[in-house]
C-alpha cells in the first residue's frame, strides 16, 4: 500500500517538476521577446517604459546564462516568490492569488462531488430503463457536449436577467466585505449557486453517460448472468453491477479533475467571480505574464493534490489494489 | 467486417444518419457561408441591439455588426480546428501509442511517464501559458497547440490494443517472416484497428473545437478573423446578457453544443455499426 503511494507520489512530483519547468521555458522560447512586447504596451509614457524595462529585465534576470535563470527561478520558488504583479502592481503575485483561490475552491469542489453522486445515481437508474434511456441519453450528450461557460451564460439569461431570481455578477454584494457573519455567508451563497449549478449541470451529462455504459456492460457480464439464473433479485444484481462500475468512474474522476479546472475558469470569467479564473483572465488581457505563471503553477498544483487525494479514494474502494500492494492475495 | 456488411450497417443506424445530417449541413453552411451573406463579418451593417429579424437573421450585436454573418464565418473557423487540431492529435497519439505498445520495453516506459505526466496537467491551463506568449496567433497555430496537447489519452488507449494486438498469430506469423516492425504495424495492427482509429478521431474532432472555444473565451483566440467562440468572448465583454441580448450569446453556444453533441452521438452509433453485440436486431 506503502509502495503504491510513493509510487503515485513521485510520478506527482515529476510532473509538478515538468510543468514548473515548461512554465519557465515557454516565455524564454517562444517568438519574440516578452518584454518588448510588454514595454510596447506602454510606448506612450517613454519614461516609465524604461523602468519597466529594467524591471522585467532584472526580474526575469535575462540577461544571465539559461542555466542560471534556471536554478534562479527554483530558488525564488521554493522560497514562495512568484514576482509581482504588474496588473495589481505593487502586490505579489502569491498574495493575489491566495486571495482568489478560496473562492475557485469553493465553487469546484462542491461541483465535482454533487456532479459525480447524482450523475452516477441518474446514469445508472436510467441504464436498462429503454424508455426513458432514449429521453436521457440525448440530453446527457448536450450536457458533456456544452461549453461549461456557455451554460452557466445560459443559466445566467434565464434565471438572472428574464426571471430575475439570481445576482448575475460578484461572489457577494458589491456593498458587503467577506466576514463569517451570517448575512455575508447567506449573500455568498446566494451569488454562488448559478456558477454552481452550471458547473454541476455540465459535469454531471459525462458522469451520467458513463455510467450508464458501464452499468449495461457489467449487466451483461458473466457473474449478472449467473446471479440471475440463480433467481436473485434484479435489486441485488444492480446493486452489485454499481459496485463494479463505480471503479472505473473513479478512476475518470482523476482524469476528469483537469477538464473540470478549464470549467471553472471559464464559469468564474461569465460571473465575474473572483477566483483564479478571473484573476488569470485578467492577467491575460493586461499581459502580466508575472500573473498568468503563477496561476499555472497553482492550478497544476491544486490537480495534483486532488489526484492524489483521488488515489487515496481509489486504494479504500478498490481491494484489488489494496491487496496486491500488501500481498494479501 | 467486409466493407459491403459495413456500409449495410452504417446506412441502416439512425444514429449515424442523422448525426451525418447534421455535420453535412454545417459543412456546407460553412464553405458557401460568404456566399449566403452579403456582409462581412466585421463590417457595421445595420442599427446595433436588433433582435433577430427578416434583415439580420440573427440579429446584430452592440456596434452594428450582422451576427448572422459572423456565425457562419465563425463556424468555418471552428470546424477547421476541429479538423486540424483533431487530426493532429489523433495522429501523435497513434504514433505514441504504436511505438510504445510495441516496441515496450524502457521505451515504453519512458513514452507512458510522458503520456501521465502530461495528462495530469489540465490542457486549458497549459494552453493559456502557450496561447499568452505568442504574438501573432492564427486558426492554424491554435490546431496545431491543441492538437499536441490533446493526444495523451488517445496515446494510452492505442497502447492498450496494440498489446493486446501484437500477441495475436497473425502478427506472429508476420514476425517470423522478417517483416520490419514499422510494416507490421501499418498492415497487421493498424488495420484491424481502424474503426477504433476513426472513433478517436471523431471525440477528438469534437475536443478540439471545445478547447478552441475556451482558448476564444478567454482571449487567447486567432487574433484575425472570428470564431464562435470570439464571438461568445465579445458578448461577455460587452455585457450581452445584461443587456438582455439573449440573441448574441446564446446562438453561437448553441450551434458548438449542437456540433460537439452531434459528434458524440455519431461516435456511439458508429460504436452500433462496428460492434455486433451493441446492435439492436
Amino acid at each position: 500500500m506503502k509502495r503504491y503511494l510513493l509510487k503515485k507520489l513521485l510520478i506527482y512530483i515529476l510532473t509538478f517538476f515538468f510543468a514548473a519547468t515548461i512554465n519557465w521555458a515557454i516565455p524564454r522560447f517562444m517568438p519574440g521577446n516578452p518584454i518588448h512586447f510588454l514595454i510596447s504596451r506602454f510606448a506612450t509614457l517613454p519614461e516609465s517604459a524604461k523602468v519597466l524595462q529594467s524591471y522585467f529585465t532584472q526580474a526575469f534576470g535575462l540577461d544571465r546564462p539559461l542555466i542560471e535563470q534556471y536554478i534562479n527561478f527554483w530558488k525564488a520558488f521554493s522560497k514562495g516568490d512568484l514576482g509581482i504583479s504588474i496588473y495589481l502592481y505593487p502586490q505579489p503575485v502569491l498574495k493575489v492569488i491566495l486571495r482568489s483561490l478560496p473562492y475557485t475552491i469553493l465553487l469546484l469542489l462542491p461541483a465535482i462531488i454533487v456532479s459525480f453522486i447524482i450523475g452516477n445515481k441518474f446514469g445508472a437508474f436510467v441504464a436498462r430503463k429503454k424508455r426513458l434511456d432514449n429521453i436521457a441519453l440525448p440530453i446527457f450528450y448536450t450536457l458533456t457536449a456544452a461549453p461549461y461557460f456557455w451554460f452557466g451564460i445560459l443559466l445566467a439569461w434565464l434565471f438572472g436577467v428574464v426571471l430575475k431570481i439570481f445576482p448575475i455578477a460578484g461572489a457577494y454584494s458589491f456593498a458587503m466585505t467577506p466576514s463569517f457573519s451570517w448575512r455575508f455567508v447567506s449573500n455568498y451563497l446566494y451569488h454562488w449557486i448559478l456558477p454552481f449549478s452550471s458547473l454541476v449541470l455540465v459535469m454531471l451529462g459525462g458522469w451520467a453517460i458513463g455510467m450508464r455504459n458501464m452499468i449495461i456492460y457489467e449487466l451483461e457480464a458473466n457473474y449478472s448472468r449467473y446471479m440471475e439464473a440463480l433467481g436473485a433479485s434484479s435489486k441485488l444484481i444492480r446493486r452489485y453491477a454499481y459496485r463494479n462500475a463505480i471503479l472505473p468512474q473513479v478512476t475518470g474522476l482523476a482524469i476528469q479533475l483537469g477538464t473540470a479546472v478549464a470549467g471553472t475558469l471559464t464559469t468564474e470569467i461569465v460571473f465575474s467571480y473572483p477566483g483564479i479564473g478571473y484573476i488569470l483572465m485578467q492577467g491575460i488581457l493586461n499581459q502580466d505574464y508575472f500573473l498568468i505563471q503563477g496561476c499555472f503553477l497553482f492550478i497544476i498544483l491544486g490537480v495534483l493534490i486532488a489526484n492524489f487525494i483521488v488515489d487515496i479514494l481509489y486504494l479504500i474502494i478498490d481491494p484489488r489494489i489494496r491487496k496486491s500492494y500488501t500481498g494479501e492475495v | 467486417m467486409s466493407l459491403k456488411e459495413f456500409i449495410y450497417f452504417f446506412l441502416r443506424n439512425k444514429k449515424v444518419i442523422t448525426a451525418l445530417c447534421i455535420l453535412g449541413f454545417l459543412t456546407i453552411i460553412s464553405i458557401f457561408g460568404p456566399l449566403l451573406t452579403p456582409y462581412s463579418p466585421i463590417e457595421f451593417v445595420g442599427m446595433p441591439y436588433q433582435s433577430p429579424n427578416k434583415q439580420h437573421w440573427l440579429g446584430t450585436n452592440t456596434f452594428g455588426q450582422d451576427l448572422f454573418t459572423q456565425t457562419v464565418y465563425g463556424l468555418r473557423s471552428s470546424l477547421l480546428v476541429g479538423l486540424l487540431g483533431g487530426g493532429l492529435a489523433t495522429v501523435v497519439g497513434l504514433i505514441v501509442g504504436f511505438m510504445a505498445g510495441y516496441k515496450g520495453g524502457w521505451f515504453d516506459e519512458f513514452l507512458m511517464m510522458l503520456t501521465n505526466i502530461l495528462m495530469v496537467i489540465p490542457t486549458l491551463a497549459l494552453l493559456i501559458i502557450i496561447a499568452a506568449y505568442l504574438p501573432y496567433r492564427g486558426v492554424f497555430i491554435q490546431s496545431v497547440i491543441i492538437g499536441l496537447t490533446a493526444w495523451p489519452w488517445t496515446a494510452r488507449a492505442v497502447r492498450a490494443q496494440t498489446l493486446s494486438l501484437k500477441t495475436r498469430e497473425f502478427v506472429d506469423l508476420a514476425r517470423i517472416t522478417a517483416t520490419k516492425p514499422l510494416k507490421i504495424i501499418f498492415y497487421e495492427i493498424m488495420p484491424n484497428m481502424m474503426s477504433y482509429v476513426f472513433m478517436v478521431f471523431i471525440l477528438q474532432f469534437g475536443g478540439a473545437i471545445l478547447a478552441a472555444t475556451g482558448l476564444d473565451f478567454i482571449g487567447l483566440g486567432p487574433t484575425r478573423g472570428t470564431s464562435l467562440g470570439i464571438m461568445l468572448q465579445q458578448a461577455t465583454l460587452w455585457n450581452a446578457i445584461q443587456l438582455g441580448m439573449w440573441w448574441w450569446a446564446i446562438t453561437p453556444g448553441a450551434l458548438i453544443t449542437l456540433i460537439v453533441a452531434t459528434l458524440y452521438i455519431m461516435n456511439t452509433g458508429l460504436d452500433e455499426v462496428f460492434n455486433p453485440r451493441l446492435r439492436e436486431m
